[in-house]
């Protein structure tokens, strides 16, 4: 039972460089429980796909590396499991961009997630019947080549795909990008409807921190590579003057925020 | 014009076109290797030279002929995935020269070891054809010639299937599309790297049989790499169809042009003929007839 109460996802006090140079973290700590949806708020370059790729074990493949802290999932030391062993134990991450494979149908491209947790044939099956039941769009579009389709259906196709590799953390950089808000809701109605029908903990970095806000339980604020705020999401939608200036309502908090609005008066 | 010989062109044309399925076979290998790891694997007229060299010592110390060509492939398939695990997996994330440069370092490993372990001499290799050309409406064709094109065209037929209906095959086609995110999915690199060796192993056997068999098992067999390369810039470098359709051209039109143009060079167009028609084409259209189009909606 005790192990139970650990959060399934623990990142405590991260820091990555890239090309053993560039800082890009510099102490990032939050944690993901089970069954809740966490989101890492923060502008460009704030660290939040960093820190996706150091949580699924990405970023050696693009020349970074962890200087400081510890990531572990469900007890498992990331940083020395290959990303292909963590997607079979059930953290699965859907990359900032999409990333299908474009010149593959969009059902080959969901029957890689199954391949990507080894799983058998029939499985694979069964897996794709619920994958098209939440996703009816994708069913229309099974033998269409991914690269044809459109950005909310690639985004839907990389969501299925994660989802034939039966995660327990759905991990998801920007799902929102580039996405009409009509989309981005029924991405994220679907995203709460997979969390409280079956428990699936979810982190999903935003820029876009008002829908994130409003489908996240918690949230992570992160502001040049480091950890700034972590808080409820009904505390932090309520929160004071500093909350408000690093979810980006406010260009400056209110203290110094004068010099600003004359100047966009002087503007208009 | 009207004493043009419409029957000689034909026999020419289709001459050279079955010489260019040999060099569309040298092509694939490189394309299977390429397309997979991003690397352009110029060992792979070693590991051509590798194969031949091993099989024909094989069939020349008793080994029955089917035996030697399971061993054989045996070995290709061992030397594919060393070169995976040894060369270049230490040299992930590299720049392409990089990559480049190692296996043009072991282009030459391969052809010392196999010149080392079976000695330089020329071998002769019977695959059991006749080369003694039949007519077809008064147009000569080489039996040889005809039974190297089946061959290649089993080969690509072979390779087809296996990429479109295998999960192997699938994954192959992830990793080709989009390394990162076959990563990202769960997608074990290593191993498809390894299978991609293997196969390239399986082609350079084929190619490195049906070449020797024509040339004379030898050194400069490693040398039919440098005329996959100009089938590479007709073809692009990662389309299979492309190396296919660019081997037929390049056969085709170096044989036609030592015959119709020849003579006004001093004849020997053969040698280099193809790689002008390659320089022509990089002018024209750099990425090659079937080269990766971005399959995109913005």
């Amino acid at each position: 039972m005790a192990e139970h109460d650990l959060p399934l996802l623990v990142v405590d006090g991260v820091s990555a460089t890239y090309n053993h140079a560039i800082a890009a973290l510099q102490g990032v700590s939050f944690a993901v429980r089970r069954g809740e949806i966490v989101a890492l708020l923060g502008a460009n370059g704030a660290g939040k796909t960093t820190a996706l790729k150091a949580l699924s074990n990405l970023l050696p493949a693009e020349r970074g590396q962890i200087t400081a802290g510890s990531i572990r999932f469900d007890g498992r030391d990331v940083t020395a499991t290959a990303p292909a062993d963590l997607v079979r134990s059930g953290l699965v991450q859907v990359l900032e961009g999409r990333h299908c494979f474009r010149n593959l149908t969009v059902e080959e491209n969901l029957i890689t997630g199954g391949i990507g947790r080894s799983a058998r044939r029939p499985e694979i099956a069964d897996d794709l019947e619920k994958i098209y039941l939440q996703f009816p769009r994708l069913k229309a579009k099974r033998r269409t080549l991914a690269g044809l389709t459109s950005g909310g259906e690639q985004q839907m196709t990389a969501i299925g795909r994660a989802l034939m590799s039966r995660p327990r953390l759905l991990v998801l950089d920007e799902p929102s990008m580039g996405l009409a808000p009509l989309v981005v809701r029924d991405i994220f109605e679907t995203l709460r409807k997979l969390n409280q029908e079956t428990g699936l903990a979810i982190l999903v970095a935003e820029q876009n921190s008002t829908v994130a806000l409003k489908y996240a339980h918690r949230a992570t604020i992160l502001e040049n590579g480091i950890s700034v705020l972590s808080d409820s999401t009904e505390n932090l939608r309520n929160g004071n003057d500093v909350t408000k200036f690093y979810l980006g309502e406010r260009t400056v908090p209110l203290a110094v925020a004068k010099p600003a609005n004359q100047l966009t008066e002087a503007g208009t | 014009m009207s004493g043009f010989d419409w029957q000689f062109f034909v026999e020419v044309l289709i001459g050279g076109l079955l010489s260019g399925v040999m060099y569309s076979l040298v092509a694939i290998g490189f394309v299977l290797i390429y397309k997979t790891s991003g690397v352009l694997n110029f060992a792979q007229g070693a590991m051509l030279l590798f194969a031949a060299l091993t099989f024909v010592s094989l069939v020349e110390r008793g080994v029955p002929f089917a035996l030697a060509l399971i061993i054989t492939f045996a070995v290709m398939v061992v030397i594919g995935i060393a070169i995976e695990r040894v060369v270049l997996r230490p040299l992930t994330n590299r720049s392409p020269m990089t990559l480049f440069m190692a296996t043009l370092g072991l282009s030459y490993i391969l052809e010392g070891a196999a010149q080392l372990i079976w000695g330089t001499q020329v071998h002769g290799l019977d695959l059991g054809i006749d080369d003694v050309p039949f007519e077809v409406g008064g147009v000569l064709i080489s039996q040889f010639d005809l039974f190297a094109a089946a061959i290649a065209a089993a080969l690509v037929l072979f390779l087809s299937v296996f990429f479109r209906y295998t999960r192997v095959g699938l994954a192959f086609r992830a990793v080709a599309d989009d390394q990162f995110a076959a990563l990202a999915v769960g997608l074990r690199l290593p191993r498809i790297w390894a299978t991609v060796w293997a196969v390239a192993g399986l082609v350079a056997l084929v190619a490195g049989l049906l070449w020797g068999a024509r040339l004379g098992v030898q050194f400069s067999l490693s040398l039919v790499v440098l005329k996959a390369l100009p089938v590479l810039v007709l073809g692009g470098f990662d389309s299979i169809p492309g190396a296919i359709v660019g081997g037929l051209l390049i056969g085709a039109t170096e044989k036609l042009a030592e015959v119709y143009i020849g003579e006004y060079f001093g004849g020997g167009t053969e040698s280099w003929f193809a790689y002008v028609v390659a320089l022509a084409f990089l002018l024209i259209r750099p990425s090659g007839i079937f080269g990766q189009k971005l399959v995109e909606r913005v």
